[in-house]
């Protein structure tokens, strides 16, 4: 079991309880964890192959062109695992550039999505490097919009280094679990902005031997996972 | 309706236009007419696009003032490296918009219509940096406050199709219609290219109903351009060219490399284009 096993694992869960919806993973890991749901204990879940056809275990089960995403997020049934270049306590998450907007030190990609996606339908995190500057007071243009500006809900941030959530009175960011062999310090640290953390930490929850076969034999057999993380 | 050569439908362009570009991203991009506005070097343009290397293209060969996107992107690779330096050094105007929104913003204009509500960008930075940008509340119970999605009206629209007839008709046989068509409505002027001039018949008995995405109403001009959409995909007739939009996004990296590039590829008209690309 790798640390990417327990990654896949985690953004998996973000996906469970979810019922008949569209889960958008962006980034492999979060698609790996996707397909694991859908192949293990969320068989309702529909998934995209990131195109217009839509897939189950390698099989086309369906059409999905881009404008009919967007129905489908106006519906609000759809579950994004977003990336985040910058993404503050509340949630607010910034894909668009870095420094001032009108003059950007970095561009990034654009809004994207984000701000459909945050008000209509759930939305998670995928953070491949936890770090202070990904982890930030204030991001610098908020793209997918935060608990505080009228998020319908943040599920989920899953990290290489843990799993965080919104379990708090006002709905700001919380330490749901470690991923076995990293500290509660370590992830402090590697976090810009207090963390709100429980009295005791869990670790999160390892792979069981039936997932990791499907990971390993089915789903990524060429271990591209662990170019995203190692 | 006339068939057209790609010179024919840049000579009608003008600078300052508001010109939307089809596709998404790196796919079924209308490139050579691209390529050729690049050459006429028009000036002052307003590119509305999901924005890929349409958008760099453009902005490389200077006939950009200002992008109307929600992203700018390579697909396979993440970053637009000539948007991205242009937007680092100030050199163009962005009005950034929601994916969504800038659906929307198509579809009110199809529609004749100065607006039309949206949830997205609620909450969002989009309207702090499109301060003209206005809600709206729901005049019925519920009392919402939605985004007033301003219509985004196009001087003329680009696309690139698989199949298309003398008339306009035209057909796509990739996964994805995009937006083409919305373009087209939001469109006074609309120009399609496609990598096969048919007959109506043929183009009819090409595929199911449904994927006859434009018609002859909504078109003004037709140019065949086989490979047109290259190096963007144009499935199933053929997948993006990975390895050229490397060379493409490596080249862009440095001036002296971008010359070369520009040397090499797109200094000649369409034909020496292809040529060249076949030669490496």
């Amino acid at each position: 079991m790798t640390r990417a096993d327990v990654c896949v694992v985690a953004c998996a869960e973000a996906w469970r309880g979810d019922g008949a919806l569209l889960a958008s993973p962006m980034g492999l890991i979060p698609k790996l964890g996707a397909q694991l749901a859908q192949l293990t204990f969320a068989p309702e879940l529909v998934l995209s192959d990131g195109e217009a056809t839509l897939v189950r275990d390698g099989e086309v089960e369906g059409w999905l062109p881009y404008r009919a995403v967007f129905a489908v997020v106006a519906a609000g049934t759809r579950h994004v695992m977003m990336g985040a270049s910058q993404i503050d306590r509340f949630g607010n998450q910034n894909i668009s550039c870095v420094g001032d907007w009108a003059r950007p030190t970095r561009q990034l990609l654009g809004v994207r999505g984000a701000p459909g996606n945050t008000v209509n339908h759930a939305t998670s995190y995928w953070v491949p490097r936890h770090e202070p500057r990904v982890f930030v007071d204030r991001v610098d243009m908020v793209c997918g919009v935060g608990h505080d500006r009228g998020a319908v809900e943040i599920r989920r941030v899953v990290t290489n280094l843990a799993v965080l959530d919104f379990d708090t009175p006002d709905r700001s960011m919380r330490l749901r679990s470690v991923h076995p062999g990293v500290s509660v310090a370590e992830v402090r640290a590697a976090t810009g902005f207090p963390l709100t953390v429980p009295a005791s930490v869990p670790d999160t929850r390892s792979p069981t031997e039936s997932e990791l076969a499907l990971i390993h034999d089915r789903l990524d057999p060429d271990s591209l996972r662990h170019k995203e993380i190692r | 309706m006339t068939t057209m050569t790609v010179d024919d439908v840049v000579a009608e362009l003008r600078d300052g236009m508001t010109i939307g570009v089809g596709g998404w991203g790196s796919r079924r991009k209308p490139m050579a007419l691209v390529r050729a506005v690049c050459r006429a070097g028009l000036r002052d343009l307003t590119v509305v696009s999901y924005g890929g290397p349409d958008v760099g293209l453009l902005i490389a060969a200077g006939c950009v003032r200002r992008v109307v996107t929600g992203f700018v992107s390579l697909d396979s690779i993440p970053l637009e490296p000539h948007f991205r330096r242009a937007r680092q050094q100030g050199e163009i105007e962005l009005t950034e918009y929601d994916e969504g929104m800038l659906y929307w913003g198509l579809l009110a204009a199809a529609n004749r219509l100065p607006f039309l509500p949206i949830r997205a960008g609620l909450g969002s930075d989009v309207p702090r940096v499109n301060p003209n940008l206005r809600t709206v509340r729901s005049p019925y119970e519920d009392g919402s406050e939605l985004i007033a999605m301003p219509a985004v009206t196009l001087d003329a629209a680009l696309v690139h199709l698989n199949r298309a007839d003398r008339r306009g008709n035209a057909r796509y046989l990739g996964p994805d219609p995009y937006f083409d068509d919305l373009f087209c409505l939001a469109a006074r002027r609309r120009f399609v290219s496609c990598e096969r001039l048919v007959s109506t018949a043929e183009l009819v008995d090409g595929g199911p109903p449904q994927g006859l995405l434009l018609n002859s109403m909504m078109v003004d001009g037709v140019v065949e351009t086989p490979r047109g959409a290259h190096f963007t995909s144009c499935v199933p007739d053929y997948d993006r060219d990975e390895a050229f939009q490397r060379e493409y996004a490596t080249a862009a990296a440095g001036p002296a490399e971008w010359d070369r590039f520009r040397a090499t590829y797109l200094d000649g008209d369409e034909e020496h284009y292809q040529k060249a690309v076949a030669a490496r």
